[in-house]
């Protein structure tokens, strides 16, 4: 028997705004336990909250982004549970009047668009952070108040890959808007998953399992995989789906029940009366809209054909907006896009990626790496030697005209230092010769390898291969 | 005389003229508290006579002393709301309120006891000792500001803060012979407020006459940053809408708070208090007033709404109370849930259980349409009552209570009771109006009668007229207790 799976995701994204939703403290992540408190965040009695109307813009911002209809009237409600990590005893939350309703977020499977609609997104407060200890248990309300959107997607999800993809596309819109940090490790985005099965073609939804604690978007897809794995062998069975929460264990790779329907807590949902409702005029909502980034789908089609690159690399250019701005930047001062495009998904990314970093905290600047690739085009430095210096430029944050003075980094072409440079390798690695000799191509490509090494870099490596293959042939 | 009688704007006349110094004034206070508060019990805490440092205010207070409601935070001071569950709490902050005080030149004197929480209408629900009314120590002072009415009333401040949700302020005004005001929801900060119900909730002043009242009213109100239910408006000189007449003003009658008795489970309004609320309305006419009878239709379902709506809100408030940062956690538990529990169950009195009992039900789920939603509705019926109303009349007057004070544990086994002594307060808080309770009267046994005066959104300017014009024409708020 065949099935469908149908998948819904409630994702929170913490807003990256300086201070909390509803106080003045400060919103870091890493700060020593409750340095980042005060009687409004810490629920004491008497204090009250404000809305930090920062929060409340950057909520719209990615409300419009994921074409939702942004509601004129909205406003707070308290959502009602007893847990230490929740000063107040209730969350600060938005229940039947959302911030915005009903939009969609496109995503790309296998080469094929699809659109997953958005039911609503609406704003509210982080809770704090339990540390369970030996015997007792500790409370960090350093997180307690720090702004939170939740964005529910409607059931329209039909598999892990496409859950997978739904996170990327709306961890890439939330990054472009700089609202979110969305890093799952940190917490900064989280998600849960509502997931059932029905029968193909069936309109009704089959029994959800929502699944919780799922740290990477990895987590999400591999939880996604075991469920329905799970869900299917139940009903092949002749079993039926309980209505429950399950948590996903990482190290078991499994999901566990955690509490049924009939446990649900009942949240008592009613209006904040500390906060009066808020009021958004068209023409409030229109100033956001028209101060919206341009967006990464809609910024990937025009790199494409204002470019000419592929759809792989302009898919690579703009992962990020800051990586994006760079590449356009460099385009600017000299229009060879395949050439930087190279430049930046290549050696720039292997440099990035292996610091741990992002292109904005680098010390390069656009004409830096633009001089660089003339550099090369040039013959002045050869490609590996060129490497080595962007390496040292992002290390220092000098131009490469100084670093080359420097250290003598120009390529060695002229024929006499070549020459010294190949009998040195030829006589160091006479195995290798006889190898070339006696047929095997690939030994010449280990004797250039040589060269590169003990000229550290600075050899031309064409000139070198055609200088080897002279000399060996004519030998 | 004696200093403690006189009014705070006397005494500083006197202060003015050299007549007398700050400590002649704060010696005098000391002796009658000394005589009197063993008898009433209108304080919870005492801070020591302010010293000389506290006497050169800026703001023109010249010091003079303030009594300040236990549910109203003062930095390092411990604020209980008479409840054991806040024991050993001391705020970090001063109420937006206290640093009003502070800036104009008050000094912060003793915090006085109240109904557990603001939740009764006797002060009785104290989890410390009930205050005694000084007019008659059998009697209750009202609630749940009466100790803050009890102080002002017997001479022990001059002044007092109360906080009133459903008339806790303005009852035991009208229980004690003192003036209290409720001012429009959103003029005075809440902020540092310990909330009862938080769309409900107004602090506001005690004082012997509607001089001393208007002063203090100037010094509390006025818009808050830290407070989003606070209005952004000037805040009037309240000064300059006392002695103007009232002649051609429109005063109505709400015929509702008259006849409530034949229908409802109450004993109904004492024709004591009928008869001086006749002769207060006849005082008025002679002074120029227009007086009409208005109907406010939705009148009867007031009580139900409020105690739908405001035990709701109480609910949520009061869940912070858990044990886990501040006051009481009781010891040797096993796991959350019984820390919880048993925290709870030694720290809130048996009115808070009820309260938190009652609005948890009418948020749940499956009741939450019926009972919170519906009262919601109704709240704005009630509300816009009042907008009728007050599109053809200057303000309205009504009884502020069916009765002169009851007596100690005459309604305290008797909830509902107890629930209809705040029927003529009540709506004034659901419509977020400004109200005010003036002494009219006294009964046969010698207990102070109260008129509530009744204005539109933000127009305590109003009441300060009216009520200054007929305070004028009278000596009911000149009588002392005699103790």
């Amino acid at each position: 028997m065949e099935y469908e799976a149908v998948i819904g995701l409630e994702v929170h994204a913490q807003l990256k705004t300086r201070s909390k939703a509803f106080c003045g403290c400060m919103a870091e992540f890493g700060a020593p336990a409750n340095s980042l408190t005060c009687p409004v965040c810490l629920g004491f009695p008497g204090s009250l909250p404000v809305l930090n109307e920062k929060a409340l813009e950057y909520g719209l911002r990615a409300a419009l982004a994921l074409h939702c209809s942004v509601q004129s009237f909205s406003k707070f409600d308290r959502k009602n549970y007893f847990y230490p990590d929740l000063p107040k005893n209730y969350q600060i939350s938005q229940y039947d009047l959302p911030l915005a309703l009903g939009g969609f977020l496109e995503i790309e499977v296998s080469g094929a668009k699809k659109r997953i609609g958005i039911i609503r997104a609406h704003l509210e407060e982080d809770a704090g952070k339990l540390i369970h200890e030996e015997g007792h248990s500790l409370v960090d309300y350093n997180r307690a108040g720090v702004p939170l959107l939740e964005i529910v997607s409607a059931p329209e999800i039909y598999s892990p890959e496409q859950a997978y993809e739904y996170l990327a596309s709306l961890k890439a819109i939330l990054k472009y808007l700089e609202v979110c940090d969305c890093d799952m490790e940190k917490g900064s985005l989280r998600c849960d998953a509502n997931v059932s099965l029905r029968k193909p073609g069936a309109k009704e939804l089959g029994i959800k399992a929502e699944l919780k604690n799922m740290n990477s978007f990895k987590a999400v897809r591999d939880a996604l995989n075991y469920e329905l794995k799970r869900q299917k062998e139940v009903l092949e069975s002749g079993g039926s789906i309980r209505q429950e929460t399950r948590l996903w264990d990482e190290v078991s790779g499994k999901t566990q029940a955690m509490r049924s329907k009939e446990e649900a807590m009942d949240y008592r949902y009613f209006p904040e009366p500390d906060l009066p409702p808020f009021v958004l005029s068209d023409e409030e909502i229109e100033t956001i809209r028209e101060g919206l980034p341009e967006l990464p789908q809609a910024l990937k089609q025009r790199f494409i054909s204002q470019y000419e690159l592929n759809s792989y690399d302009a898919g690579i250019l703009t992962s990020e907006k800051a990586l994006a701005e760079f590449f356009e930047a460099c385009v600017g001062l000299y229009p060879r896009a395949k050439a930087i495009c190279n430049w930046i998904s290549g050696p720039l990314s292997y440099e990035f990626n292996s610091r741990n970093t992002r292109i904005e905290s680098l010390k390069l600047k656009p004409e830096m790496l633009v001089r660089l690739i003339k550099l090369v085009e040039q013959g002045v430095l050869s490609n590996l030697a060129a490497k080595a210096l962007l390496s040292e430029m992002l290390n220092s944050g000098r131009p490469a005209d100084e670093l080359i003075k420097e250290k003598d980094l120009t390529q060695v072409s002229d024929t006499k230092a070549l020459d010294e440079l190949l009998d040195k390798v030829i006589a160091d690695n006479p195995g290798s010769v006889m190898d070339y000799n006696s047929g095997k191509a690939n030994a010449l490509m280990f004797l250039v390898g040589q060269a590169m090494r003990l000229s550290k870099g600075k050899a031309n490596p064409k000139l070198v291969q055609e200088a080897l293959r002279r000399r060996l042939n004519n030998a | 005389m004696k200093l403690w009688e006189f009014t705070g704007h006397e005494l500083l006349e006197k202060l003015a003229h050299q007549e007398i110094t700050q400590e002649e004034i704060l010696g005098a206070l000391d002796k009658r508290r000394e005589e009197v508060e063993p008898k009433v019990k209108a304080f919870l805490r005492f801070e020591k006579t302010p010293g000389p440092e506290n006497l050169s205010g800026p703001g023109g207070f010249q010091g003079l002393p303030i009594a300040v409601k236990d549910n109203i935070c003062i930095k390092n001071r411990p604020v209980t709301c008479a409840s054991r569950i806040l024991e050993g709490f001391h705020p970090p902050y001063d109420a937006t309120v206290i640093q009003k005080l502070k800036a104009a030149g008050f000094s912060i004197y003793g915090q006085t006891n109240m109904d557990e929480f603001a939740f009764g209408s006797s002060c009785e629900n104290s989890s410390y000792f009930p205050t005694r009314n000084p007019w008659n120590l059998e009697c209750v002072p009202g609630g749940s500001s009466g100790g803050s009415a009890a102080a002002v009333a017997c001479g022990e401040a001059i002044w007092a803060l109360g906080s009133d949700t459903g008339g806790s302020i303005r009852q035991p005004a009208s229980f004690c012979g003192v003036v209290g005001l409720k001012p429009t929801y959103g003029r005075v900060s809440r902020y540092g407020l310990i909330a009862f119900a938080s769309s409900l909730d107004q602090i506001g002043p005690f004082a012997r006459d509607i001089e001393d009242c208007s002063l203090l009213l100037k010094v509390i109100a006025g818009y808050d940053p830290k407070d989003s239910t606070s209005a952004n408006l000037s805040v009037p000189d309240f000064l300059l809408s006392l002695g103007k007449d009232i002649k051609g003003i429109k005063i109505g009658v709400p015929k509702e708070y008259f006849s409530l008795s034949a229908d409802r489970a109450l004993e109904g309004i004492a024709q004591e208090v009928k008869q001086a609320l006749e002769e207060a309305i006849e005082q008025l006419k002679k002074l120029g007033a227009k007086v009409q009878e208005v109907s406010l239709p939705h009148t009867e379902y007031a009580v139900s709404v409020y105690y739908i709506l405001a035990t709701a809100e109480a609910s949520s408030n009061l869940a912070r109370f858990d044990g886990v940062q501040y006051g009481l956690r009781t010891e040797a538990v096993d796991n959350l849930t019984e820390m919880y529990k048993r925290t709870r169950q030694a720290g809130f009195g048996s009115e808070a259980k009820r309260r938190i009992m009652l609005g948890t039900y009418c948020l749940s789920h499956g009741y939450y349409e019926a009972y919170y939603l519906r009262a919601l509705k109704v709240r704005a019926l009630i509300a816009n009552d009042f907008a009728d109303v007050f599109k053809d009349f200057d303000c309205l007057i009504t009884p502020t209570s069916p009765t002169p004070a009851f007596k100690l544990g005459e309604k305290i086994q008797n909830p509902l009771a107890m629930y209809l002594s705040d029927i003529y307060t009540i709506s004034i808080n659901l419509a977020g109006l400004p109200a005010i309770s003036i002494p009219c009267g006294f009964s046969s046994g010698g207990l102070p009668i109260g008129m509530q005066i009744i204005a539109g959104s933000f127009d305590e300017e109003m009441l300060f007229r009216v009520a200054h014009c007929y305070e004028d024409s009278t000596s009911w708020h000149k009588m002392r207790p005699k103790i």
